[in-house]
């Protein structure tokens, strides 16, 4: 079996302009088809490991390998291209372009990827495949996004993540919009999907009691210390 | 698919897209409008007069002869001598030649004196000849033929009498010769409407019982005896010309700027006019470099509302980061947008232009003469067209700079 499809290695970060604030990670890695909850407050430095991880910002020093790819090492254009090829992102919530259909949505990540496009032969077929086994009507494809409800926004999120079956997928508390009983079902849908494609999975979010259900679960502060200095 | 989605994009904001396609297409047309009325008043212009290949009087400038032979503004300096005109008239050269005989008037117009051979040779707007639209051209000697504006201003009709007066802006009037309307010619746009035409022996009837430009005192000779009389032309004012050959134009011309008796000047009118239009045309440039401001501020509102538009669009292209756009791809998405809009702006301009020719032509031509073709989109306005949208492109370069920077900045995290 190949190597961790997340690996980052003595990774140091601070944010330029805005001073005292500074994200350090010795060592922090996910293994093929392992699903990874990050518990962390707000403010814990979370939402920069995640940008550090897609590529869109850059680590001081240290290496981000995803897939054995060291994307620090990479130039921004070849950054944003190994994101589109590698990684599926959800997010908290808009996750969609409210003008477009929701087959744009869900395709729109084949458009920078062309590995990722070739992987998948029949593009629309294979949304509307993933749409109907994440339980949403068959019709839903030509519906435009905006008119979609939360939870069905979610659910379309997470089709274009899967689409192409990219080996990481990226989760920032995409349930926190959601009640609790579509947080379940959403979670259900999910997991069932990274199990069968063995996707690694690694969500972000400050509830605990989501922890149950992942292979592993760990604490902000136990993978990355943060510094703040007042200026 | 980007574009489409930055169509999609564009028709979910139709209402602010909509009112910014609107100011472009709006200045657009007042552009290619006053470049329209522009073109079209200076070949109106150049219509005057056609068909006319010299125009002969005194010695001044070339501009002057123009002004007062065929514009009928200012005054000859000097008059031609009635054996000088028959001379010019001998020459082989020489196809036609029509007297103007030009001094008097009557209220604010002024009247000139000519031959019937006038309404024959007298072309305007790309040979298009004179046409009575009431009455008959004059038969008898104190009849007379007024231009469109004439009986319009004044009210006349066919049948009433007119009191020419001597001179321009003069009291002393030729009241024992009154005229007659026997006709009425119909609106060319050209200063014939503003003209009265009599007959070359009318003006010499009418100043029978003159010497040195007064009247003898208690002398009038009744419009009976006038008919009787040799009535030969002393001088006239200028000449038109039409020459047997193109070729002999400057021959002629150069013969008649070199006749030994008297120093007269022939002037090509197309070239006089062009002087002249060198001269009155500054006014239109004018005009032209305002409504090019006009397009340049509806270029600049589109910008704005790119700009304004791009905080609530942070959401969106954190999107399309994340999926793997890169920030490049931000831009051109803003250029292209902006692009589009231009390019819609334009071409419904385009369309607006159209509209308003086909309503304002009938009504320009029939109150100013100012004859505006309605024909496929010039190479000009093609080139003004695609200069917007370029400037479109441009002018969003700035506010997607802007977007490129924030897309960079925030990645795909946008704290919203």
């Amino acid at each position: 079996m190949a190597g961790p499809v997340l690996d980052l290695c003595d990774v140091s970060y601070h944010w330029p302009g805005r001073a005292g604030f500074a994200l350090t990670v010795p060592s922090f890695h996910i293994a093929k088809g392992e699903t990874v909850l990050l518990l962390g407050e707000s403010g814990s430095g979370k939402s920069t490991l995640l940008s550090l991880i897609c590529g869109t910002i850059l680590p001081d020093r240290g290496t981000v390998n995803i897939a054995g790819r060291n994307i620090a090492a990479l130039s921004g254009g070849a950054r944003d291209r190994f994101r589109a090829e590698h990684i599926g992102v959800i997010f908290q919530q808009f996750n969609l372009l409210p003008f477009g259909s929701v087959a744009d949505n869900i395709l729109l990540p084949l458009r920078f990827a062309p590995a990722r496009r070739k992987r998948v032969q029949d593009a629309a077929a294979n949304a509307a495949d993933l749409c109907t086994a994440l339980g949403l009507p068959a019709d839903i494809m030509t519906a435009k996004a905006s008119a979609l409800s939360v939870g069905q926004q979610q659910r379309v999120a997470v089709a274009r993540a899967l689409i192409g079956q990219p080996p990481l997928i990226i989760a920032d508390e995409p349930t926190s919009a959601l009640d609790a009983n579509s947080q379940a079902a959403f979670l259900d849908l999910l997991f069932a999907q990274t199990r069968t494609n063995e996707t690694s999975l690694l969500m972000v979010s400050h509830d605990p009691r989501l922890g149950a259900r992942f292979d592993r679960v760990i604490q902000m502060e136990e993978i990355a210390q943060t510094e703040r200095t007042v200026a | 698919m980007i574009f489409r989605l930055a169509l999609a994009s564009l028709f979910a904001r139709a209402l602010t897209v909509g009112m910014t396609i609107l100011a472009i297409a709006l200045s657009v047309a007042l552009f290619l409008g006053v470049e329209k009325i522009r073109t079209g008043a200076k070949s109106s212009f150049a219509d005057t007069i056609s068909g006319t290949d010299l125009i002969v009087g005194a010695r001044s400038g070339a501009v002057q002869l123009l002004l007062y032979s065929v514009f009928r503004i200012g005054n000859a300096t000097n008059n031609v001598t009635w054996e000088s005109y028959l001379d010019i008239a001998a020459r082989p050269e020489v196809d036609w030649i029509v007297p103007i005989s030009l001094g008097d008037s009557h209220r604010q117009f002024r009247v000139m004196g000519t031959t019937p051979a006038f309404f024959e040779h007298y072309k305007y707007r790309q040979g298009r000849s004179l046409e009575v639209a009431e009455g008959v051209i004059m038969d008898d000697l104190f009849d007379t033929v007024i231009g469109a504006d004439v009986a319009a201003t004044l009210g006349y009709g066919v049948g009433d009498p007119i009191i020419v007066a001597h001179g321009l802006a003069s009291f002393t009037q030729h009241k024992d010769q009154p005229f007659r309307v026997s006709g009425i010619l119909a609106k060319t746009g050209t200063p014939v409407d503003r003209t009265v035409i009599v007959s070359m022996e009318a003006i010499e009837a009418i100043h029978v019982d003159w010497q040195s430009g007064a009247q003898v005192p208690g002398q009038s000779t009744s419009p009976d005896v006038i008919r009787e009389m040799g009535l030969t032309p002393k001088a006239v004012t200028a000449a038109l010309i039409g020459v047997e050959s193109p070729l002999q134009t400057f021959a002629l011309q150069r013969a008649i700027n070199e006749y030994p008796e008297e120093p007269l000047l022939a002037i090509l009118p197309g070239v006089a006019l062009q002087e002249l239009w060198g001269i009155v045309g500054i006014a239109e440039t004018a005009l032209l470099a305002v409504s090019a401001m006009v397009v340049v501020t509806a270029l600049i509102g589109m910008m704005a509302t790119i700009f304004s538009s791009l905080n609530e669009r942070r959401r969106e292209m954190a999107i399309f980061r994340a999926m793997g756009a890169r920030p490049f791809t931000i831009l051109s998405m803003l250029v292209l947008e902006a692009m589009v809009m231009a390019a819609v702006g334009a071409l419904l301009g385009l369309v607006f232009l159209y509209i308003g020719l086909t309503i304002a032509q009938p009504v320009l031509d029939a109150s100013f003469g100012l004859w505006l073709p309605i024909e496929t989109p010039t190479l000009r306005e093609l080139w003004v067209i695609t200069g917007v949208i370029c400037a479109g492109a441009i002018v969003s370069l700035l506010p997607a700079l802007r977007a490129y920077r924030m897309s960079v900045a925030d990645g795909m995290m946008v704290r919203t």
